[in-house]
């Protein structure tokens, strides 16, 4: 794999060019009710149910901000480490569409709720200095449009104003970003704090989670050149190829002394192109004015306290904590990327298990096996009890390590403790010296030529007769047994 | 400031009001007349004021986050101009 | 015309209780003077039934024991209130046969109190304007003649003009308006009624077709000052649905009437002497300041050093607000679509073209232009610090005095048509109403005296912030002595 730190670079004709990258981060906030009505937010409902009057800008409807969907917002700032204003305001942006009931979104421009944090992304998992801060700019609230779609009807289109007046925040990074890469990494981070955070399922397939591209190109070290915008792209995948694309689409114009035009694109996924997005052309003038209808938001010191006081570990925390524990950098890394998995491993810590053993076990045989199977964690048919016991058992010298990978298998197909198949199996290991002599006897009787060859500086054939005698053993015998019992009668 | 028919076109296109010429035409002393007029403000010094944000001394109110609204589908399209199988129709939009 | 027609609220309320004459027999009789006042146009539609449904349920309550404060009192509500079922239109041409259906919190508070509607009143459309001639359902016409023995139409002022002529004209004991800038002073002086908009907040804007809603309060219109307390009562109170919504107990206005000033300062201020206002305008005045005089009040002169500047200032904020409240009627989801368009954009602007008249383009254009990019810091931003040097203005006022008397309008009723050629002059109608509602105060008119073309004149009182109850009995007091009771001359 080329080495992920390496810069990203363009190659021209008149040379090489960088690529600076920023992404607005639009999630959905994980709340019952919407921004400013009382109509549910859950997915998947049937057309304009879940539809207030005033989501409907009905004649004569106002405004009111959820508590909790402030409260979201303000707690991802603070898991971001970003200032929290404890006065903001909220603006009215005023366009035309279809989807936009009010012909204006209530958002925040001049006053957001969170000011100025950061992220630190880890671009090789293996690497601990692969490390880079991107910072975010800003986060603010603002309403969610509802859906337009153009399929049903050859002349018309169909609006459903269910998701119209959900919370957004519009997490702003800085364009800190250089290659597709490190966007990709970003994106990552961001949805696995949200998760921890519970502000936002980050779930991009579903439109929960969506990212606006920025891109532009310089020649290395210099200016900054005119950015266009990719709105709305629904994976980090697509996010990295429209970076890749849209930036070789810039270098080529340049290159060729064309200018780039500051505007806004779509990304195309099927033909892996972005192009000029027209009906929205005019929109550049929103005319951001304060909303009338609504006051300033004002922020007192228990509700900050509540919000700071309501936040989980976070993965940097956690990853730093695990290690602490004596825990690859890597299986750190590994095991707090996702909310669920650090929960489940958490609670294997909790149960009593080895942070070391238990690391290695759930990234090699744990995830070998959801993997295999097709499930997540939180399908997984054994709990982290159940596991710490697994491991107990090992550490004990219960059971040798080969024979718990079989316990563990057969722990997923019948559910059953592990303790209890050791005992219905008999697949306690034994470290009775006596039967292992005897085993060790038979393999040396039945291998005196390799015994010789052993003897006369052939190191490497001590593996073999340890294999040898596990598998006679039908892999119960206690591994640093054998190996000890073994030395003694080669003598070596 | 004054406009002229054309940043008259443009204000109305940003406002979604079909203006035919004659009205174009007509709009355009009529808006530098009150436009003119309102010019006045900048006579008055207001350094170091900021714009009123309140108008009366008042706290915003938060909601509780409770679902206590929506699943009125027949009250939010009974007005509607065309509606067909519980969407808003309207002239199909190009992307 | 029956005499229950000739009676106020108070009086009417007493009769029905004591049983002088049923609530059915009162909304009879309003009803029975609505259709026959049709050439007034002051209402839009006419809702007997509903007046007599109201009266009949009073009449069971009273036999039950069981009355609210105004059972048996038919009202009419302007047209700009969503009232459930009922055409609610605001007086244009894009909402024509919009039934809401939902009823606006102040109507729907009227409701509650008991008392019947009669019909939704006339409006200048969308409340934009001071003479009720720029509503799509023609103007209304009011019920005052001059007495030069010509039979020229006048207006009953605007935008709340059919409330003002119904009032006036014996059509209903009260009646609803909206005041924005003006929009119930200014008919009620020239109809010869009283008047009230309330402390900013204290009415729920919920329901109420939005014009500039950082302006916009309902307010009761009534033939006198205990009408209107008796009302307003029933009117006011904290929404939660509407954010700019004052959270606090509606004061017993009606218990708390008193004509006894004694102990008061009341201002005039100098800057409300303007060149070119007719001399009878500031001889009423003078005639007020003795009134006040003689109920106890000490007269102080003060001044309001940038009410020059309110209007201007009224005439950015106000359409820049409205330009952005009318967005939504796009034809969308309710109201006028015009049909034959291809393109999205297209049915927009043709249904904005053809729904609204000349008055609410001309001002959405106004409101468009100081929003957009270049021009909101100039415009925009400007005119919201002069709004903070007005409302600092009237705070130090306050400081030397307890309440302001000014004359309410310009001039007496005019001619219809005769302003309609210069926009400017129209807006001059409302130089002395504008600045108490930039500063979000009470403020009140009642009939002054009539002038010599036998018109009504009105005097204007404004207090401090939450102080109805100042202002009511300023009212009162002047209208103890003006003794004001001419009616118009039916000539309908």
């Amino acid at each position: 794999m080329a080495d992920a730190t390496a810069p990203y670079r363009i190659k021209g004709a008149t040379g090489d060019w960088e690529v600076v990258v920023g992404l607005e981060v639009h999630a959905q906030v994980v709340s019952n009710a919407k921004l400013f009505s009382g109509a549910a937010t859950a997915f998947g409902a049937e057309p304009n149910t879940q539809v207030s009057l005033v989501d409907a800008a009905m004649p004569g409807m106002l405004p009111v901000p959820n508590r909790e969907c402030i409260r979201q917002a303000v707690r991802t700032g603070m898991a971001l480490d970003a200032v929290i204003n404890r006065w903001s305001r909220f603006d009215r942006k005023n366009y035309f569409y279809a989807d936009l009931p009010q012909g204006y979104q209530i958002s925040q421009l001049y006053h957001p709720l969170v000011g100025p944090g950061e992220v630190e992304i880890l671009l090789d998992e293996k690497d601990e200095n692969s490390v880079k801060q991107i910072g975010i700019e800003r986060i603010h609230v603002e309403q969610d449009a509802g859906k337009l779609m153009h399929d049903q009807h050859p002349t018309m289109s169909y609006v459903d104003l269910n998701r119209s007046g959900v919370a957004l925040m519009e997490i702003v990074s800085r364009p800190d970003m250089s290659s597709p890469a490190e966007a990709g990494a970003y994106l990552r981070k961001l949805r696995a704090i949200l998760r921890y955070v519970g502000s936002c399922d980050g779930n991009m397939e579903e439109g929960s989670m969506r990212a606006d591209v920025n891109v532009s190109v310089r020649k290395v070290g210099g200016e900054l050149g005119t950015r266009t915008e990719t709105k709305n792209v629904n994976s980090v995948r697509f996010v990295m190829a429209v970076i890749e694309h849209e930036a070789r689409r810039q270098v080529e114009v340049l290159e060729e002394g064309g200018q780039i035009v500051q505007e806004t694109r779509l990304y195309d996924p099927d033909k892996n192109v972005t192009r000029t997005l027209r009906s929205k052309e005019d929109a550049h003038d929103y005319r951001y004015f304060p909303d009338p209808d609504l006051l300033p938001l004002e922020l007192d010191e228990a509700f900050l306290e509540e919000c700071r006081s309501s936040l989980p570990e976070l993965p940097d925390a956690k990853r730093k904590r695990f290690e602490g524990l004596g825990i690859s950098a890597y299986n750190a890394s590994v095991l707090t990327a996702e909310v669920e998995i650090a929960r489940w491993f958490d609670g294997l810590l909790d149960a009593g298990a080895e942070p070391k053993q238990a690391s290695n076990w759930t990234v090699a045989e744990l995830f070998g096996a959801l993997n295999r199977t097709g499930k997540s964690i939180d399908e997984c048919p054994i709990s982290p009890e159940e596991a710490a016991e697994l491991l107990k058992l090992v550490a004990d010298g219960t059971i040798s390590g080969t024979i718990a990978k079989q316990v563990f298998e057969i722990m997923l197909e019948t559910g059953d403790a592990p303790s209890k198949i050791v005992e219905d199996r008999g697949l306690k290991q034994t470290s009775d010296t006596g039967a292992i002599d005897a085993e060790i006897d038979k393999i040396l009787a039945a291998n005196a030529d390799k015994v010789a060859e052993y003897k006369s500086g052939k190191q490497q054939l001590f593996g073999f007769f340890v294999g040898q005698t596990m598998k006679a053993m039908a892999g119960k015998a206690n591994p640093g047994v054998v190996n000890e019992r073994l030395r003694a009668k080669l003598g070596g | 400031m004054s406009v002229n028919a054309e940043q008259v076109r443009h204000v109305a296109r940003l406002a979604r009001l079909a203006l035919g010429d004659d009205e174009i035409d007509r709009m355009v002393p009529e808006l530098n007349n009150i436009l003119g007029w309102v010019e006045q403000l900048g006579e008055v010094d207001t350094d170091g004021v900021e714009p009123l944000t309140a108008v009366i001394e008042n706290h915003l109110r938060l909601r509780d986050d409770v679902v206590d609204d929506g699943n009125v589908r027949d009250d939010i399209l009974k007005n509607a101009p065309d509606a067909q199988h519980g969407f808003f129709a309207v002239p199909k939009v190009i992307e | 015309m029956s005499e229950l027609t000739l009676k106020t609220i108070t009086e009417l309320r007493e009769g029905f209780r004591s049983g002088d004459f049923s609530a059915r027999e009162i909304a009879e009789a309003f009803n029975a003077a609505v259709a026959a006042a049709r050439p007034l146009n002051a209402f839009t539609v006419e809702t007997p039934e509903l007046a007599l449904e109201a009266a009949d349920a009073a009449d069971t309550a009273r036999t039950a024991g069981d009355l609210k404060p105004l059972s048996g009192i038919p009202l009419g509500i302007k047209d700009l209130f969503a009232t459930e079922g009922v055409d609610s239109t605001s007086g244009s041409n894009i909402l024509k046969h919009f039934k809401p259906t939902y009823e606006s919190t102040v109507s729907g508070n009227l409701k509650a109190a008991g008392s019947g509607m009669l019909g939704k009143l006339n409006m200048d459309e969308f409340a934009m304007g001071s003479s009720n001639e720029t509503s799509a359902y023609g103007p209304v016409i009011s019920p005052w003649k001059r007495n030069d023995g010509g039979n020229a139409p006048l207006t009953p002022g605007g935008s709340s003009g059919g409330s003002a002529a119904a009032v006036a004209a014996g059509l209903a004991p009260g009646v609803t308006g909206t005041d924005t800038g003006g929009s119930i002073r200014q008919p009620a002086a020239f109809t010869g009624i009283s008047g009230i908009k309330p402390t900013y907040g204290r009415c729920s804007r919920w329901g109420i077709v939005a014009f500039a809603s950082s302006l916009d309060q309902a307010g009761p219109m009534a033939r006198t000052v205990r009408d209107c307390a008796i009302m307003l009562e029933a009117m006011a109170g904290f929404d939660p649905k509407d954010a700019t919504s004052l959270n606090l107990p509606v004061p017993q206005w009606e218990a708390g009437l008193s004509g006894d000033l004694r102990g008061k300062k009341v201002g005039i201020p100098k800057e409300y002497r303007i060149d070119g206002v007719p001399a009878e305008i500031n001889a009423i005045w003078d005639q007020g300041i003795e009134w006040l005089k003689d109920a106890g009040a000490e007269v102080v002169q003060i001044s309001l050093p940038h009410t020059r500047y309110a209007l201007p200032t009224y005439y950015i904020i106000a359409p820049a607000e409205a330009s952005s409240n009318l967005a939504r009627y796009d034809g969308v989801r309710y109201g006028l679509r015009e049909m034959g368009v291809k393109s999205l954009d297209d049915m927009y602007a043709a249904t904005r073209a053809a729904g609204f008249g000349a008055e609410v383009k001309r001002r959405i254009m106004i409101g468009t232009y100081v929003l957009s990019a270049g021009f909101y810091d100039a415009y925009f931003t400007k005119a919201q610090k002069v709004r903070t040097l007005i409302k600092r203005d009237f705070a130090e006022a306050f400081k030397q005095c307890d309440l302001i008397l000014t004359p309410t309008a310009p001039s007496a009723a005019f001619g219809l048509q005769e302003k309609m050629s210069d926009p400017l002059a129209m807006y001059l109608n409302d130089v002395f109403a504008v600045p108490a509602s930039l500063a979000g105060l009470p403020a009140m008119s009642v009939p002054g005296g009539l002038d010599s073309q036998g018109l009504p004149l009105g005097l204007h009182l404004i207090g401090r912030e939450l102080d109805e109850q100042g202002v009511l009995n300023a009212g009162l007091a002047i209208e103890e002595r003006a003794g004001f009771n001419h009616r118009p001359k039916r000539w309908w």
